[in-house]
């Protein structure tokens, strides 16, 4: 696909015209694992589908132009991206990560690569002189989330690619809240963007799959290894439905927000909400640095209710909005970080960062707005009847 | 109840909720939650999915284990059962392991403080002078890949309990089918399932069987925070495979077994490496833990110019990487499966320049037989 076409026309068009055999719009799933050598020594450009696989490779293809990256791969899910991305580094290195974190990256980092020599700061990267206080000699990398997960916290992404320069890090964007349709940390000077594309991406909640894209020759061909080494790939089918996924995007994203922003402004003037974060609010401390980043908001809003025994009765009473762990979907999803996704976070780190008991992440679907609105006050009342 | 009954009848064989034939791929990344106190069986397809949980049950029950997990390759399952190491631990590896494995140990793991030395595992002796206070596994794959040596499993095993070391056996050219290590004293089994499991060179995955409960609790917990699980369709159609391996492997085993003894004759034929062969070194021991030979052979044509020609004239064979298909595969491990390894290492290993590798496949072996009778000329 041509730079010139803007993200839009990029996204519909994922994937056609690559098949120049049939002319298929659709690209084929190669369900294949290996592939005929014409003779030794000489290859298709396929040997194995670990290593690369036809339809895999469109898909790569597709999210690399996206985020204007140098090259795409593909992982059997979010976390497998994380953790082959963390191949880069080795024992004894030290990496500055945002404090408020996804909780399956935080397991990965404390109970599993900590066995294996790495270390991590936890630090919050809105404040930058923190930031530049962790950086220690064996620092290799900044990995954060903007806006984070769960509490959507906002960090100067250029400011903070910048920081990394100047020390020699790359730095590593978890970009599956916004997606490239809505912010492109490459742009901003980031070396790895890192997608749990069974979010937005996919769109639909049938697809596990992760995205990374590099930028930089060196570690393009370190990824590259990296992939074919530790084999936690994509299938071709998955491959496939994701692509379908993706051509959806923009307009998802967009019914997506619209409707976040709703349910967030109901939010804010419901009594029984103490506060509401959401980066599309001008009152959110990070408004101004995230519209001069990004190019939208998104759909993930998450509130505190002002008390902790509400929590249960309102999941109880949602009729249409369904609690479930993930986000990003055309359905709406409530999450409890506490007991879901930030379950494998120590109480009291989770409480410091402000993943207390009475936070609720929602992720907004694009159903009609005002079925969700309903949906949340009639639960909400009816908790409040309960505990009565 | 006999294996192949075993394969139809896995427990999966039916949905419980339609009575359907086969298990419904259930496409679902995430599940919804009746109650926040108490979260259902799923709740995120990393960690658990219907259709996934099907195929893990099934490789668990076909190796006589307790536990199963399903990856999204064979090295995805090799790297994750080996992350349940730490920094500072030591790993026993035989010295002719597959590329891949030698390829993450190497240049992966060792950056993280995993070590290992590669020793002979056919000798028991150089398992045990290579223990050392920090040793916490032994990696085995019997017969070996792609020289088809074969390791006294009971004995390695024996070693591995005096000196508490963790025990894991790639069972890929063996299959549950003739080979059941954890009825041996194995603790992990993993498979390439991309080879004879799957059977049809059409999906790529990786499966672990185990029966400690510790063990399995550390594998899960991997599978979970690393995240390199099969996808739905794939676990699917793996299912699908597993259903004819028997019927597969044992015509492929059956057409093997006359290949090696066309080639042991053949004059352009320097050596023939197959455990179904009695004048094969291992022949005897294989035979005491496992209950077939296989369908892969290895034969030496004595250079590497030789080799060329002959996968420049077979017709039948794939000239392809990877093995276990419906249809015959003919590798060249030299510039293939271990083509990560130095020549010198790979030389001292066996894998000689000549070195061919076949999986024999299901077309009729006659046909096969001409085909590489006059690829051999």
């Amino acid at each position: 696909m041509e730079e010139k076409f803007r993200l839009e026309t990029k996204l519909a068009q994922t994937g056609t015209g690559k098949e120049a055999k049939t002319g298929a719009i659709n690209f084929p799933v190669y369900y294949s694992t290996a592939f005929r050598h014409p003779q030794l020594g000489e290859s298709t450009g396929y040997d194995y589908s670990r290593t690369s696989n036809p339809t895999r490779d469109v898909l790569e293809e597709a999210i690399a132009g996206l985020e204007n990256g140098d090259r795409g791969f593909a992982f059997s899910s979010g976390m497998a991206a994380i953790q082959t991305v963390m191949g880069l580094f080795e024992q004894g290195d030290h990496l500055v990560v945002s404090y408020d974190l996804y909780g399956g990256t935080y397991r990965l980092f404390e109970a599993w690569l900590s066995r294996l020599g790495l270390r991590f700061s936890y630090v919050d990267f809105r404040d930058l002189n923190a930031v530049e206080h962790a950086i220690e000699p064996a620092t290799r990398a900044f990995f954060v989330e903007s806006p984070t997960n769960p509490l959507l916290q906002v960090m100067d992404l250029s400011a903070v690619c910048h920081l990394a320069k100047e020390n020699q890090l790359i730095t590593i964007v978890d970009n599956t809240f916004m997606t490239p349709y809505y912010q492109r940390p490459i742009e901003l000077g980031a070396d790895v963007v890192i997608h749990s594309a069974t979010k937005y991406l996919g769109g639909h909640n049938d697809v596990l799959a992760g995205l990374v894209v590099t930028k930089g020759e060196e570690l393009t061909g370190r990824m590259a290894f990296l992939q074919n080494t530790a084999g936690a790939v994509l299938g071709p089918q998955d491959s496939w439905l994701l692509m379908r996924g993706m051509k959806t995007l923009a307009l998802r994203m967009e019914r997506h927000q619209q409707n976040a922003i709703r349910v967030a402004d109901f939010l804010k003037a419901h009594p029984m909400v103490e506060s509401v974060f959401y980066p599309g609010m001008e009152e959110h401390e990070g408004f101004y640095i995230h519209q001069r980043q990004a190019d939208g908001f998104g759909g993930m809003v998450s509130f505190r209710v002002k008390n902790a025994a509400w929590v249960a009765p309102i999941l109880r009473n949602l009729r249409l909005i369904s609690f479930a762990e993930s986000l990003g979907g055309v359905e709406s999803f409530i999450t409890y970080p506490a007991t879901q996704t930030h379950a494998d976070i120590p109480a009291d780190v989770r409480n410091r960062v402000g993943v207390c008991d009475r936070l609720l992440r929602l992720s907004a679907g694009i159903e009609h707005v005002e079925d969700l609105i309903e949906d949340l006050d009639r639960a909400f009342q009816r908790a409040m009847k309960e505990s009565d | 109840m006999k294996f192949s009954t075993k394969l139809i009848h896995t427990g999966h064989d039916t949905d419980p909720y339609t009575g359907a034939a086969s298990i419904p791929i259930y496409h679902a990344s995430t599940y919804h939650q009746e109650d926040v106190d108490q979260i259902g069986p799923y709740e995120y397809a990393r960690s658990g999915n219907p259709t996934r949980k099907a195929l893990e049950e099934t490789i668990a029950y076909l190796e006589n284990g307790k536990y199963g997990y399903a990856f999204s390759s064979g090295m995805a399952a090799i790297s994750s059962v080996l992350l349940i190491f730490s920094q500072g631990d030591h790993l026993i590896v035989p010295e002719d392991v597959y590329g891949g494995t030698y390829r993450m140990l190497t240049s992966v793991l060792n950056r993280f403080g995993i070590e290992h030395t590669f020793v002979d595992t056919t000798d028991l002796d150089a398992i045990r002078k290579a223990v050392r206070p920090e040793t916490r596994g032994l990696y085995l794959e019997t017969p070996s890949n792609p020289t088809l040596e074969v390791t006294d499993l009971r004995g390695a095993v024996a070693i591995a309990k005096e000196h508490n070391l963790i025990t894991m056996i790639d069972n890929t050219f063996m299959t549950p089918y003739y080979q059941n290590p954890l009825d041996l004293g194995v603790d992990i089994v993993i498979h390439s399932a991309t080879k004879f499991l799957g059977g049809h060179s059409d999906v790529l995955a990786g499966l672990v069987a185990l029966s400690d409960e510790k063990l399995a609790a550390r594998v899960e917990l991997i599978q979970k925070a690393f995240g390199a699980v099969l996808g739905v369709q794939d676990c699917w159609i793996l299912l699908r495979g597993i259903k004819t391996l028997q019927a597969r492997m044992d015509r492929s085993t059956e057409s093997a077994q006359k290949i090696a003894e066309f080639l042991r004759n053949h004059p352009a034929v320097e050596n023939v490496f197959y455990t179904g062969l009695s004048d094969h070194p291992g022949h005897a021991l294989h035979e005491s833990q496992a209950s077939g030979h296989g369908a892969v052979l290895s034969f030496d044509v004595g250079s590497g110019e030789r080799a060329r020609e002959v996968l420049k004239k077979v017709k039948f064979p794939l000239v392809a990487v990877s093995l276990g298909g419906v249809e015959s595969i003919l590798s060249y491990p030299a510039l293939m499966s271990h083509k990560a390894m130095p020549r010198e290492v790979r030389l001292e290993r066996g894998i000689t320049d000549g070195l061919l590798r076949f999986s024999v496949g299901l077309e009729d072996v006659d046909d096969l037989i001409a085909d590489l009778d006059q690829a051999l000329l």
